[in-house]
This record gives structure tokens, C-alpha cells and sequence, in this order.
């Protein structure tokens, strides 16, 4: 029972992707076009809005529901990294139209094609395990 | 993970400190069959002007009609191999370069750029050169 706020938050997140039309992948390539201001406004508030709350939750040493310290661990800096898996990670957002939330979303509202791209994405994730010692990070 | 870990160290991790991941997961499926099919009226999408002409000069038709273009993820009498192709390398580059990167769009762009890190500013700039090469450089050659 401890996991329902998990799955409530995850049906919000699946609503808030759909009313939005972040699953449609004409909102992507618009982005991608900048032809509108639709994907923009959306990220922009939300990175609005995050800002306010991690600011807050450093400035007030706010726990989490469980009780337990949030902390953020920086991240280690590197070019190839951050830009090269960056852009192949864009080639991928703009062909399919979905990064990796919607594409489940999609899958909830029926859309049955979605299954070859999450296989794919599986299968990408299982690629990069197995290269990942090989890879400049 | 499923098996995975017999092939890289990458997979062998704790599935009860990840099993809320999945619970979350589970939880997106539902909100989107939720909000498709009882909070949404119609499922058309108001595609910008210039972005309609763009693709119908690429052969698209039918444009917004649908969340999906037809002419990537098919109709109901099917879909072409050349786009079962196209949808598995997409999502194959999605997935490697999501963990290449260490993170998506919200792990990065959203939290990441919240947070002024750094990284992901740099990483947020990797996906607009894809995205920008794929759109405007790769799409007039495989539609």
C-alpha cells in the first residue's frame, strides 16, 4: 500500500501527458520547427516550477513523505557524455515523437504501434549496457 | 534485471529500491487510458500553419487529425516494414541515448535544468542538435 502514491502520481503524470498533447508527435516536430510555443511553454513552466521547489527545499530542509533527506547528487561533468548521448537521444525524440514517459502513456491510451518503439527503446538501453565500459563517458 | 545481468554489471541492480519506478510506470499506462478515452472529447492536435505546409509538401496528409501521423505508425489495416524500421531504430537510439546521457527530458531538461546543472544544459543542447538534424535534415530524405 505504500506504493499507491507512486501509482496516483503516475496516473497524474499519464493525464497531465495526454491534455497536454506532449504525446503527439506533431508537438515534437513543431518543437523541433520552433513553430509554436506549445512544447516551450510547457517545459518552461515546469522548469519554473522545479526551480521554485528545489530552491525551496534547500532553503527549508524539506523531507521527504517518508521522512528521509532529499538530496540531489551532482552530476559529473563530461562533454561526451552529456552531448553526444544528448544527440542521439534528440535524433530518436524527433523521429518517434515521444521520449521515454509518453511513450507508455501512448501505450495506455491504445495506440498499439508504440509497442515496436518501446521495444526498441529496450533494446537501446540493452545496447548501451553492453557497451557501455567501451564508451567515452 | 530479467536475465540482463549475466551480460553487464549494468543490469545487476536492487529491483526493491527501483520496484516504485515500475508502480509509476504502471500508473502513467492508466492515466493515459483514462484521460484518452474519458477525458478527451476529440483526439485532433491544432498543428502550427507553417509546420501543416511542411509536412504535406513531404507527402503527409490527414495532419493533426490524429495524436499519431499515419504515415510513421500506419493506419488500422497496417503498417508498411519501411515504418517498423523507422520506429525501432527511433527508439533504439531513445532508450541508448537516454542512459548514454543520464537522463530523458524530464530527468534533464526539467529536473536537471531546475537544478542549474550543468550537465544538463549540455545535454538539453545534444537534444536540439538531434532533434534540429533530424527534422529539418533527415526527414526530407526518408519521407
Amino acid at each position: 500500500m505504500k506504493n499507491i502514491k507512486f501509482a496516483v502520481l503516475g496516473i497524474l503524470f499519464g493525464i497531465l501527458m495526454v491534455k497536454s498533447e506532449i504525446i503527439s508527435w506533431y508537438r515534437i516536430y513543431e518543437m523541433f520547427r520552433f513553430d509554436s510555443f506549445h512544447m516551450y511553454g510547457i517545459i518552461g513552466t515546469a522548469v519554473m516550477i522545479g526551480s521554485i521547489g528545489i530552491y525551496l527545499i534547500k532553503r527549508y530542509d524539506v523531507r521527504a513523505i517518508n521522512g528521509e533527506e532529499i538530496s540531489i547528487s551532482p552530476k559529473q561533468m563530461s562533454i561526451y557524455r552529456y552531448l553526444l548521448g544528448g544527440m542521439i537521444f534528440g535524433l530518436g525524440w524527433a523521429l518517434v515523437g515521444a521520449c521515454p514517459g509518453p511513450m507508455f502513456v501512448l501505450l495506455g491510451a491504445g495506440y498499439a504501434p508504440i509497442i515496436i518503439v518501446i521495444m526498441g527503446a529496450i533494446g537501446g538501453t540493452f545496447l548501451y549496457g553492453l557497451l557501455r565500459n567501451r564508451l567515452p563517458h | 534485471m530479467c536475465g540482463a545481468g549475466r551480460f553487464s554489471d549494468f543490469f545487476r541492480i536492487n529491483k526493491r529500491h527501483h520496484y516504485w519506478n515500475l508502480v509509476f510506470l504502471l500508473g502513467s499506462i492508466i492515466g493515459g487510458f483514462i484521460a484518452f478515452h474519458l477525458l478527451s472529447p476529440d483526439h485532433t492536435v491544432d498543428v502550427a500553419a507553417s509546420s501543416v505546409a511542411q509536412l504535406e509538401s513531404m507527402g503527409f496528409s490527414r495532419v493533426g487529425d490524429a495524436y499519431l501521423p499515419s504515415e510513421l505508425f500506419g493506419t488500422e489495416d497496417g503498417m508498411s516494414l519501411s515504418s517498423i524500421l523507422l520506429l525501432l531504430i527511433g527508439g533504439l537510439m531513445v532508450g541508448f541515448g537516454a542512459r548514454y546521457a543520464g537522463g530523458c527530458t524530464s530527468g534533464h531538461a526539467i529536473s536537471g535544468l531546475s537544478n542549474m546543472q550543468l550537465p544538463s544544459l549540455l545535454a538539453v543542447v545534444g537534444f536540439f542538435i538531434g532533434g534540429l538534424t533530424m527534422v529539418h535534415l533527415i526527414f526530407p530524405i526518408i519521407f
